[in-house]
This record gives structure tokens, C-alpha cells and sequence, in this order.
């Protein structure tokens, strides 16, 4: 299994790779960790004859965390996201959903930007980033943009990034509530049959903010707006919660495929969020 | 396409191999390093029989393009242990009978040797977490995680004694 013949290049600045991929346009795509990229190369479902590594560019590296704001380079692995301390101590939701993504082999080398610019409705981070509503920044030939992650899906593999842009890095605020990744999957490695991210915050009993996007329930991650806004300034008990889990699975979209019929898929959305909302207002 | 020159320290060894960009690391090491010991079993990135040390951290070989280990350091099987001076975790995995056919083990026991860098003392959890990239279709796993357990019980009572 080895892919057609391309041309490799490492540009060592985010400038160097704009002008490779404005050079050889739809011939062209950049490469992060490649664990998405390369499989379907191998594969060769995909024609590429410019491949652009961008393992070279430092400016792509690297977590800050500053004024209550986090900034992550496209580049960062997930192990880094997993092994960085201060991130841990700040967004703990961060590790927690990054532990379940693969495995380890795969973490050293998968990253943050390729996972969520990807646009495959199975990968974590877009989920996820949806339920910290992260902003992308995508630099082009033209300068910098910034898109909202609740923005940016539009259906499975097709984002609001243009093929000459470049996802540079994510920034999102720190969150200060309680949280919880919760992922149902068939084994280690496995991608989610349903996923959940949840954030949520408390007035004594009453809820003050919450957020809740899913994974691999659509064919984009899905952020429940309805449920969000059931549970925002009402008294939480396991009615409210239940009402919030059914907006939840009401705003799933899931197929039938080897992880399971539409209907078992929407079960199991049912017990991940409700377990997701449960241990975040637990860790308020 | 033209190929490339590609450097690397592959066992504290320099080398230098002509290839193509799309050659995959696994099939460098073993076909034109002649190093064997890192098996290919499913080649998708699931089973981890390719594991390779690569600048301190596990990697899949199989999904690795060669042009990405440019200046890499590399470890392999052939680089922890000989036939005459076994590493310690061969030791173990030989000992705890870690292995069956010994299709997964190079993979096995490089996958274990980064682990145990990172973590020196770990819970049987910790083991099973850490070695999840890593199928075995013979042992059920359980002497795998015996072995790995007793090398680092073995590592931490010889820090202690020196």
C-alpha cells in the first residue's frame, strides 16, 4: 500500500507553504500528523502531486494561555495537548477528550489543527471545540480570517476554509465551569458511535450557562442550541436534565453504518450526554 | 518523481538512503536497511506492529512517509537488544512468556520501552492504556502486561541498588 508518486516540500514558515499551495493549487495539500491524510493516500483515494509538510514551521507550535484566553498552534499533538500542564490545569476538558482520541502512537503525531480542519464528522476536536466555541484563524494569500468552530462545518469533509488557506491556529476562552468529554466507542482507537462535550455552570441550583455539542451523530458536529437554551436559568434536576439529553438527541442526524443502526446510535447519544451533563455539574 | 536523500540515525548509526518521498518508513527500515525485526501487520495504523522509536516518541512506521524521518533519530528493535544481550524488557517478555507467535512483539516492546521512559512506575491500567496501540491476537495480553509491569519493578530496584 503505497500512494501514487508526489513531490514533497517542507516549507519552514507559513508564507513558504501559502506560495507552494497558491503554486500548485487543487495539485497541492498540506500535511499535519497525517494519520487522516496519509491512510487515504495509501489508499489512493485521493490524487495529491504536491504534498506540503508542515512539520517545518515553529510559528505553528506551541499553547499560551494568557488573560483567560488560550491560543493553540494547528501543529500542537495531541500528546502535547494531553502532557502540557498549565493547559490541564486551565481547561482540563482539553485532556480529558484528548485521552480518548486514538492512541497513543497516533497522539504523538495527530494534531489539533488537522484533526478539526479535516471536516471528518467522526473526529473529536470539532466537537469539542464547538462546546468551548473556539475561533479558528485561517491564513490565506489574502491575510487572516477568523471563523467560529460552530461556523465552520458545513457537511462531512466540506468546511468554510478555501483550498488556498491554511488553519493556523484556535483560540478559545478558558471556560471556569464544570466539564466533561464523554465518548461511547467499540474499543481503544475505535472513532465515537456518540460522543459528547459538555460545559456547564451553576447558580446554586440553577443552571448559568451551559454549551453541549456532539460527535460523529451528524454529518458535522452538532451544537444544541435548544437544549442549551432549556437549560440556561432553570432549576437543574433530572427532569430538566432529561429534557436537555431528549433536545440533544432530537438534534442528532446519525447513520447506520458498522457502529450501529440510526436507532441505537440515538439510544446511546441519549445515555453519553446525560452522563456528560451529569459529571459536569458534578465538577462545578 | 525523483528521489530523495534521506538522513537519518537509525540505531545510533548515520545512514543515508536514496528513496521516494512516498516510500513508508516501515518498508525503508526493513528493505533497504535490511532491519527486519519491525513487522508490518495490517499497515492501516491500527495494529502497531510497525512501532518504531522516532525522536522519542512511538510512531506507526506504516504512517510515516520516509521524506517526514529526514534527520530523524531511530530507534528499532534491532537497537534495544541482541541475541547475546537481551534488553531487560526481552528479558521480562521471555520470562512472563509475553509472547506466543511473536508477530506484535518488536512493536510490543518498543510500544513499552517509550512508555516506560515516560512513566517509570506504573499500574496495571497505566500498562494497558499505554500499550493500546499495540493488538496481539495470541496472549489475550495478560503476560504482556505481567512482563512490562516486572521490567519496570526490575528497573526501579536497580535504580534503588545503585
Amino acid at each position: 500500500m503505497i500512494p501514487s508518486n508526489f513531490e514533497y516540500h517542507k516549507p519552514d514558515s507559513i508564507d513558504g507553504a501559502l506560495s507552494i499551495l497558491t503554486e500548485w493549487g487543487d495539485d497541492a495539500r498540506v500535511i499535519a500528523g497525517g494519520h487522516s491524510l496519509i491512510p487515504v493516500m495509501k489508499q489512493r483515494l485521493t490524487d495529491i502531486s504536491h504534498l506540503i509538510d508542515l512539520g517545518g514551521i515553529s510559528e505553528l507550535k506551541g499553547i499560551s494561555i494568557e488573560n483567560n484566553k488560550v491560543s493553540i498552534g494547528a501543529m500542537t499533538t495531541q500528546h502535547e495537548l494531553i502532557t502540557n500542564t498549565q493547559l490541564a490545569k486551565f481547561v482540563p476538558l482539553i485532556r480529558e477528550a484528548s485521552l480518548q482520541i486514538a492512541d497513543p502512537q497516533v497522539r504523538y503525531v495527530g494534531t489539533i489543527g488537522g484533526n478539526v480542519a479535516n471536516g471528518d464528522p467522526a473526529n473529536d476536536m470539532p466537537g469539542l471545540m464547538q462546546t468551548l466555541d473556539a475561533s479558528y484563524e485561517l491564513t490565506g494569500p489574502n491575510g487572516v480570517r477568523i471563523v467560529k468552530a460552530r461556523d465552520f462545518y458545513e457537511a462531512a469533509y466540506f468546511t468554510a476554509r478555501e483550498d488556498e488557506e491554511i488553519l493556523t491556529s484556535i483560540s478559545f476562552s478558558v471556560p471556569n465551569c464544570g466539564y466533561a468529554y464523554e465518548k461511547q466507542k467499540r474499543k481503544i482507537g475505535d472513532y465515537a458511535t456518540a460522543a459528547a462535550g459538555v460545559l456547564i455552570n451553576m447558580d446554586n441550583d440553577t443552571c448559568s450557562f451551559a454549551s453541549i455539542a456532539l460527535t460523529n451523530l451528524s454529518d458535522t458536529p452538532v451544537y444544541c442550541e435548544e437544549a442549551v437554551n432549556n437549560l440556561v436559568g432553570k432549576k437543574v434536576d433530572s427532569n430538566a436534565i432529561k429534557k436537555a439529553v431528549h433536545y440533544c438527541v432530537e438534534a442528532s442526524d446519525p447513520v447506520a453504518d458498522t457502529r450501529g443502526p440510526v436507532e441505537f446510535k440515538k439510544y446511546v447519544a441519549g445515555i453519553i450526554v446525560q452522563k456528560a451533563i451529569e459529571n459536569a455539574i458534578a465538577r462545578v | 518523481m525523483e528521489k530523495i536523500r534521506l538522513n537519518m540515525t537509525v540505531n545510533g548509526k548515520d545512514v543515508e538512503v536514496l528513496t521516494e518521498p512516498r516510500q513508508l518508513l516501515a518498508h525503508v527500515l526493513r528493505e533497504e536497511l535490511n532491519l527486519t525485526g519491525t513487522h508490518i501487520g495490517c499497515e492501516t495504523s491500527h495494529c502497531g506492529a510497525c512501532t518504531v522509536d522516532m525522536n522519542d516518541m512511538s510512531v506507526k512506521s506504516c504512517s510515516v512517509f520516509a521524506a517526514q524521518a529526514q534527520g530523524a533519530n531511530i530507534t528499532t528493535i534491532e537497537g534495544l537488544g541482541t541475541p547475546d544481550g537481551l534488553h531487560l524488557l526481552q528479558e521480562m517478555f521471555k520470562e512472563h512468556h509475553g509472547l506466543q507467535c511473536g508477530y506484535c512483539t518488536p512493536g510490543m516492546i518498543t510500544r513499552a520501552y517509550r512508555f516506560l521512559q515516560e512513566n517509570g512506575s506504573p499500574t496495571e491500567e497505566d500498562v494497558r492504556f499505554g500499550m493500546s496501540g499495540n493488538l496481539c491476537r495470541c496472549t489475550g495480553y495478560q503476560n504482556i502486561v505481567k512482563a512490562i509491569l516486572a521490567t519496570a519493578e526490575k528497573m526501579n530496584e536497580m535504580k534503588e541498588s545503585a
